[in-house]
């Protein structure tokens, strides 16, 4: 890779991707705490906090990578996205920091059963809440209405991002890691019935993704007309697409005929395809139509430093994260936790 | 409220509540980590309870730190997004090593804590020293950031604009290594202590709880040793600013005029009008020496800096007392227990220490938080010593008062939980048979080979 800049943003887009496979189907698993229902409403609600408890901090961390090797490769970015959403992302951490909390105090409030419910509420408001300004931020940066001069954001503190297009991309982003949540859950659910409640839900949810797919699409014509048009026209972006559709009828395939690692793996591929599509039809504009990636980016000796660093760091966090999965999501959910 | 007092103080909040929590996450493994060490090698219940306690309390305050930790990075950019844009890539590159830290952390905190049945026990007990270890890898990496803003190195400054940035030898700043040891000890400390103080005045209703007395002593060990170590590591912080960042330095000590042999000001109150620090015990050459190591050296006070580039000398000479007098206080409380401990045994059975030490609890943290006023206001009216003004990096977001009350009540109505169930889960004092419970359900699953 010739461009140093080029390659940090894979790097970022990577991070992207974790943090919506993984930490995504935690606020997804959260989602579903509050849709709990049926006579095995309190199971399903068990599973859900049993397989989020052991990973879910883990999880958690690859938005902290992607904020900081934003900041650290792409300071201009930085500083534009922090002050054209600065009330989207204020909602944005307030949920973040609610949802965490309310997890962990939910899990030492085991006697009281009316105030476990409670924190159970709270928890699961905030796993809805946040991702939906996760996506309403993304939104906003592709829309291209994100414009800062000399520190001041050109069109204020509320149009940047209160628009159809960023609301639609994020009730789209809360979908997909509904969706996701529940595959995943169908994998490690222990008994039939729980599986088969899972099952249920991945469908529904997967047929609201396609439809919110289709949703955000027909707002970007008007919402984000850059990328809309970047879509129609022909290029790699169309194989991306037709890829994603492809893993896309796979997934429900495999959920129909209850092969549930197979629909795992492909509800994965969908959803990471989305991004790098959404990732390529944003290019070369780091905010589109404002700021091009390599206009964002720092000087080239500091995004090789960073590239390095974040090199080494994977070669240590890939196989921790490797044992951490292994221990926790292997089969072996019978042995419990505490 | 202005907005840039406004944004001061909602960065200041965060931080002052942030870094209970990360204090602890430096701290807690490591006690946690030697009490199942103890455990393993003395077959004593009583540590695997402590160990066990002390994993409950690092699970909800991890939790806690690493969400109030993830609202500091956004904060950096929603509250100083002009800071960031000029200096993220200089200061970027600590603050990733520490995402990887803080990655290590979460993983091996969550095999230590759901782990205890999946791994063996030597493979759980290096998980517990993998996450007390990358604990102070964050606090280091922070810190050098931090030190950054203090003595900033390792670029040009071109018609404004930071060029040539070396990230390594920004991270390598004079302040940095000094100030993130001086951080990690003072972490042990304050979490050492007040986990001392709470187990003594429980262990002053409950004498006979073994629980409490294997908690203290590792707890005070920790602690004890944290701060006489600190008094060293306070020296060399202190040496450095005096080169570094004088004007601080002079802050601290109420020292308003430039001169040779200059005297160390115990207490007193600056007066900024009068240029005089009254009502202090003056001690002759002190500050030449403790600066400089030399009666006679010259100690630069704030007459060399005009006075628009003062910090408000009140609250940091007043901070910098604060921590000063209340290390040397847990100094002595640290030797006073040493020497009982070597003379008479068991310190649980000496009331009047523990009595000593629930009175202590709160003040290494006391001391801790004073520190980072000295540091954080002492640096003002600079966001980056002599680069960058706090007022040019403020966004230009109105209405800041309304996230500073938002995020003021949300930490209030967080702290007033984590000290809740903290008291009920992880402090209060088990019974006998829980203990040997505890025990019962871990030794065959330990013996294992």
């Amino acid at each position: 890779m010739r461009a140093p800049e080029m390659l940090l943003a894979l790097i970022l887009m990577a991070s992207v991707t974790f943090y919506v496979l993984l930490g995504g189907a935690d606020y997804g698993g959260g989602v579903w705490d509050l849709l709990a229902n049926g006579p095995r409403r309190q199971e399903q609600r068990e599973l859900i906090s049993n397989a989020i408890t052991p990973v879910w901090e883990a999880n958690h961390v690859w938005l902290v990578l992607v904020v900081v090797l934003l900041f650290a490769g792409f300071p201009a970015a930085f500083a534009a996205i922090t002050t054209a959403l600065n009330i989207p992302l204020t909602v944005l951490v307030i949920g973040i920091v609610m949802r965490g909390s309310s997890f962990v105090f939910r899990a030492y409030h085991t006697g009281d059963y009316r105030t476990h419910r409670r924190w159970g509420l709270i928890f699961a408001i905030a796993s809805t809440v946040t991702p939906i300004c996760l996506g309403v931020v993304v939104g906003a940066i592709s829309s291209g209405h994100v414009l800062v001069r000399d520190g001041i954001s050109i069109n204020g503190f509320l149009a940047p991002w209160l628009g159809t297009f960023p609301l639609v991309v994020g009730l789209f982003a809360l979908s997909l890691f509904v969706f996701l949540a529940a595959v995943y859950l169908t994998v490690e659910a222990r008994e039939r019935a729980l599986q088969e409640d899972f099952r249920r839900k991945a469908l529904v949810s997967g047929a609201i993704v396609a439809a919110m797919a289709l949703g955000t699409f027909l707002a970007a014509r008007t919402g984000a007309p850059q990328i809309y048009s970047g879509l129609l026209r022909p290029s790699l972006v169309w194989i991306v697409q037709g890829a994603t559709a492809l893993y896309a009828i796979a997934a429900f395939v495999a959920l129909l005929t209850r092969k549930y690692k197979v629909a795992r793996i492909a509800a994965m591929l969908q959803v990471g395809l989305i991004l790098w599509g959404w990732g390529m039809s944003q290019s070369p504009f780091f905010l589109q139509g404002d700021m091009t990636v390599s206009a964002a980016a720092a000087a080239p000796p500091v995004l090789w430093a960073l590239i390095g660093a974040t090199a080494a760091g994977l070669l240590v966090l890939f196989p921790s994260i490797g044992y951490l999965m292994q221990l926790f999501k292997a089969n072996n959910e019978d042995i419990p936790l505490h | 409220m202005s907005d840039i007092f406004a944004a001061r103080s909602q960065m200041a909040m965060s931080l002052v509540f942030h870094i209970v929590f990360a204090a602890i996450g430096v701290a807690l493994p490591l006690m946690m980590v030697i009490a199942e060490g103890l455990w393993l090698r003395t077959r004593d219940a009583a540590y695997l309870c402590v160990a066990k306690r002390w994993a409950k309390g690092t699970a909800i305050l991890f939790a806690v730190g690493a969400v109030s930790g993830t609202v500091l990075s956004f904060e950096l950019g929603l509250l100083w997004p002009r800071f960031m844009g000029f200096a993220g890539a200089a200061i970027g590159m600590p603050f990733s090593l520490e995402g990887f830290a803080f990655f290590t952390e979460a993983i091996f905190l969550g095999i230590y804590l759901y782990g205890w049945k999946r791994v063996s026990p030597g493979i759980h007990l290096l998980a517990g020293a993998i996450v007390a270890v990358s604990g102070v890898a964050s606090a280091m990496f922070v810190c050098l950031a931090n030190g950054w803003m203090n003595t900033p190195t390792g670029f040009r400054l071109v018609n404004g604009q930071l060029t040539d940035i070396n990230v390594w030898q920004a991270m390598r700043n004079p302040a940095g290594l000094p100030e993130a040891i001086h951080m990690i000890l003072a972490s042990y400390c304050a979490a050492g202590f007040a986990t001392a103080g709470v187990h003594a005045l429980l262990a002053l209703r409950d004498r006979s709880n073994r629980f409490h007395q294997r908690a203290i002593a590792i707890a005070l060990l920790v602690g004890g040793s944290a701060v006489v170590a600190q008094a060293v590591s306070g020296d060399a912080l202190a040496r450095m600013t005096a080169r570094n960042v004088p004007t601080k330095l002079a802050a601290m000590e109420g020292d308003f005029q430039t001169r040779s042999g200059a005297p160390l000001h115990i207490g007193g109150l600056p007066d900024v009008r009068t240029r005089e620090t009254k009502y202090s015990i003056e001690i002759p050459d002190g500050l030449s020496l403790l600066a400089f190591h030399s009666p006679h050296a010259t100690v630069q006070g704030l007459d060399k800096t005009p006075q628009d580039e003062w910090p408000n000398v009140l609250v940091v000479h007043i901070a910098f007392q604060i921590m000063v007098g209340l290390g040397t206080l847990l100094i002595c409380v640290a030797l006073v227990g040493a020497w009982l401990a070597w003379r008479n045994g068991p310190l649980i059975e000496n009331r009047r220490f523990l009595q000593l030490l629930a009175l202590c609890s709160p003040l290494g943290f006391v001391a801790l938080e004073s520190g980072w006023v000295v540091t954080e206001v002492g640096r003002q009216p600079w966001i980056i010593y002599h680069v960058m003004r706090t007022s040019a990096a403020v966004t230009t977001m109105p209405g800041l008062t309304t996230p500073l009350v938002l995020f003021t009540g949300l930490y209030l109505i967080l702290a007033a939980i984590v000290i809740w169930l903290m008291s009920r889960h992880v402090i209060a004092s088990p019974r006998e048979a829980e203990i040997r419970a505890i025990a019962g359900n871990e030794v065959p699953l330990h013996a294992r080979p």
